[in-house]
């Protein structure tokens, strides 16, 4: 008969009192399990967005991510396909890599000339082949419906533009953007009517200079000289992007269309060349490898290397926000499953004094009587750990099955609803372990309290 | 050699700032094979004597030697190991670990012994045999009697092949014919397993079977009364009581009476 077996027996002695201590785990770790799949999955969401839109690496000029927003033309790479030839062929990162490809990042002024309106813009200029690749990444199996890439069969003039930036240029109606407010001119200022001719010349100015139904923009930038240059772009689609003030700024054209724009007659350039991974645990290893290059091969020209949740500080903010609630709400749980485990030992050993003092009598000594009592703690542990487990993974399974759809940071449209803990093997053993262990610790006390019992007030005890 | 000697023992509890003296100046040699009885009234001593005599509280004064050691000078584990060698105790409310089966009772001190397994059921199967519980083997105390819930406290008392049993009241919580029964099989098993009994009692008839009487009253031993071993119906001197043997000779079935201390 060990130890263990006494135990077991012995919490099987007060079933009610055992179950309902038991019950307090099963909640405490469905809670944990549930709310931390959950966070799972929105870091997974987030992560998978961001790895599709810039990739998980982009090589970079040298001090492009501190001051080239300011002045892309000046922090391009210049060498960008060497670059791209050199890791994509690299015995080490070609198992890493699904895509290498170039882009461009640039700021401007998009303007619709036809309703006079313009604003602010940041362009995005891309390979749409390699993008195509990209937006196939799914490391971790989220339920994701993308529509097909917009630029996907365009011209070199093609554009594709954020809801906001549709909006404001006006340009909802040919794009046919719904849940476009409309749209009213503030009134022109009462007065006296302009001369005819002036009216005459005026309606000339607005008629639209494009075909009926189609949409076009002006978009205008500074070329590496630094004077103005304008491309004329033809928006095939406006995107709701994740967020509002990326919605409202956003453009976005086929690469080439961009370094024109940029660099004009001049050798063409790229900001950055964009790498995405298998998976993003090979994130250090593709780091390292990249630096030996660019330390190496590819020492010729000021490189550095970014990972996408440096380019996306939002990524670590959310992910720290979801662990800092995470973590507090383990470790209420585990205060609430420590005074539970405690005051349930406490009581069964109020209750099991005598039986204390006869053991004691019979020789067993005082490690023996700790190794008991914490025995039952353990088992109440792992037991209340296992089943709370189990719970958690059907209470997800009727979630994840449940059809409830949700719209998470940084996503356009609704997505399920679903709460990750299969196959979050970490996050299950380290629930599982954290409980048995906090129920380990809550027996600590009261047992330390029946091994230090005197055997003669012990056995007095009624 | 006898299983136990106190010399000049006190025990003293502290109660509210208060000193209450429960033994003064005890002085008790306890033979071996013997069946040996403290009695006296309630509040006399007899349990607390009976606690020092089983290495389960510590005097304040004295010595106290069992089995030819000095239990005072043990560790608190050393002594563990001691009592689970030498001592058995039956309770007066028999005090079996309600979880387990009868048999697993009766193993328990065994287990603490580190008795190899195949040693260990023969052992538990002969004594359950001996205090005619074998068919109860496999049931929990409470589906027992208050009688046979004894006997497996005797069982288990004896399974580790103690030198010296202890028993307080025994048979204060059963019925008068049990509680007769009771006596005679601790009184066979004492003869057949060669060990000494200590008991705590008022039962007239736990005193008709005495070897030693010990009469305790505020907490000084009143009376020794020693009678030879009632085995085979010889007639015995009582050896070894209290101030070095100063018995004198008994007749069977009459308890000498000597000087208390």
């Amino acid at each position: 008969m060990r130890t263990l077996s006494l135990a077991l027996r012995n919490l099987l002695r007060n079933r009610r009192r055992s179950l309902t201590t038991l019950f307090a785990m099963v909640i405490g770790a469905v809670t944990i399990l549930i709310f931390g799949g959950y966070s799972r999955d929105i870091t997974y969401g987030l992560q998978t967005g961001f790895v599709l839109r810039g990739g998980h690496l982009q090589i970079q000029r040298k001090d492009y991510f501190l001051y080239g927003s300011g002045n892309p033309a000046a922090y391009g790479v210049a060498d960008y396909q060497r670059v791209a030839d050199v890791v994509a062929r690299d015995p080490v990162l070609a198992p890493m890599l699904t895509v290498v490809t170039p882009t461009i990042s640039l700021g401007g002024i998009a303007g619709n000339f036809a309703a006079g309106v313009s604003r602010t813009v940041i362009g995005s200029g891309v390979v749409v082949a390699d993008r195509i690749k990209m937006r196939q990444w799914n490391d971790y199996g989220l339920p994701m419906n993308l529509p097909a890439f917009a630029l996907t069969g365009t011209a070199d003039d093609a554009a594709v533009i954020g809801n906001g930036v549709a909006r404001v240029l006006e340009l909802c109606e040919p794009l046919a953007v719904s849940n476009c407010p409309p749209h009213t001119k503030p009134g022109v200022a009462a007065g006296a009517s302009a001369p005819a001719d002036v009216t005459a010349l005026a309606a000339l100015e607005s008629r639209p200079a494009t075909a009926a139904g189609e949409a076009r923009i002006e978009l205008l930038a500074a070329n590496v000289h630094g004077a103005p240059n304008v491309a004329s772009l033809r928006v095939v689609k406006a995107e709701r992007q994740g967020f509002k003030e990326f919605d409202d700024m956003f453009v976005g054209m086929h690469l080439t269309q961009a370094q024109r724009l940029l660099y004009g007659s001049e050798k063409p350039q790229a900001t950055a060349v964009v790498l995405q991974l298998v998976h993003t645990s090979q994130i250090a290893a593709a780091k390292a490898r990249l630096a030996e290059l660019l330390a190496t091969t590819l020492k010729g020209e000021p490189l550095e290397v970014q990972d996408f949740e440096a380019l996306n500080p939002f990524y670590g903010q959310a992910v720290g926000m979801f662990a800092a609630i995470f973590g507090f709400m383990a470790v209420l749980i585990g205060a609430i499953v420590l005074f539970t485990v405690g005051n349930t030992m406490s009581m069964a050993v109020m209750e099991r004094t005598a039986e204390i003092g006869t053991l004691r009598a019979m020789g067993l000594r005082r490690s023996g009587i700790r190794r008991l009592f914490m025995g039952e703690g353990l088992l109440l542990g792992v037991i209340g750990a296992a089943a709370g487990v189990a719970a958690a993974l059907c209470v997800a399974w009727l979630i994840n099955h449940a059809g409830l759809t949700w719209l998470p940071p940084g996503q356009v449209d609704p997505v399920p609803l679903t709460v990750r803990v299969w196959g979050e093997t970490r996050l299950i053993l380290g629930t599982a372990a954290g409980l048995a262990l906090v129920a380990v610790v809550s027996a600590w006390w009261p047992s330390r309290r029946a091994a230090r019992m005197l055997i003669v007030d012990a056995l007095r005890h009624v | 050699m006898n299983v136990v000697n106190l010399n000049q023992v006190g025990k003293t509890y502290h109660l509210d700032a208060v000193d209450v003296p429960a033994l003064i100046g005890i002085d008790l040699e306890i033979r071996p094979n013997c069946f040996t009885v403290i009695s006296g009234p309630s509040g006399s001593g007899k349990t607390t004597l009976l606690n020092l005599i089983g290495c389960i509280d510590q005097p304040n004064c004295g010595e106290v030697i069992v089995a030819g050691e000095e239990v005072q000078k043990l560790s608190d584990d050393a002594l563990s190991d001691f009592r689970a060698r030498h001592i058995g105790f039956i309770f007066q409310n028999f005090n079996l670990l309600p979880v387990l089966t009868v048999e697993e009772n009766v193993e328990y001190p065994l287990l603490l012994s580190r008795m190899p397994a195949a040693e260990r059921k023969r052992r538990v199967e002969a004594l359950l045999d001996a205090v005619g519980l074998a068919d109860k083997a496999r049931n929990i105390p409470g589906q027992l009697s208050g009688g046979q819930r004894q006997r497996v406290a005797i069982a288990r008392a004896l399974a580790p092949s103690p030198k010296l049993v202890l028993a307080d009241e025994p048979t204060a919580n059963l019925d008068s014919h049990t509680g007769a029964a009771i006596i005679s099989l601790m009184r066979e098993m004492q003869r057949e397993h060669h060990v000494s009994f200590v008991f705590s009692s008022h039962d007239p008839k736990v005193l008709a079977e005495a070897d030693d009487a010990v009469m305790i009253r505020d907490g000084r031993i009143e009376q020794i009364e020693r009678r030879e071993a009632r085995a085979g119906g010889r007639h015995e001197q009582g050896a070894g009581a209290a101030e070095g043997g100063r018995g004198a000779p008994a007749q069977a079935g009459d308890l000498t009476p000597e000087a208390a201390p």
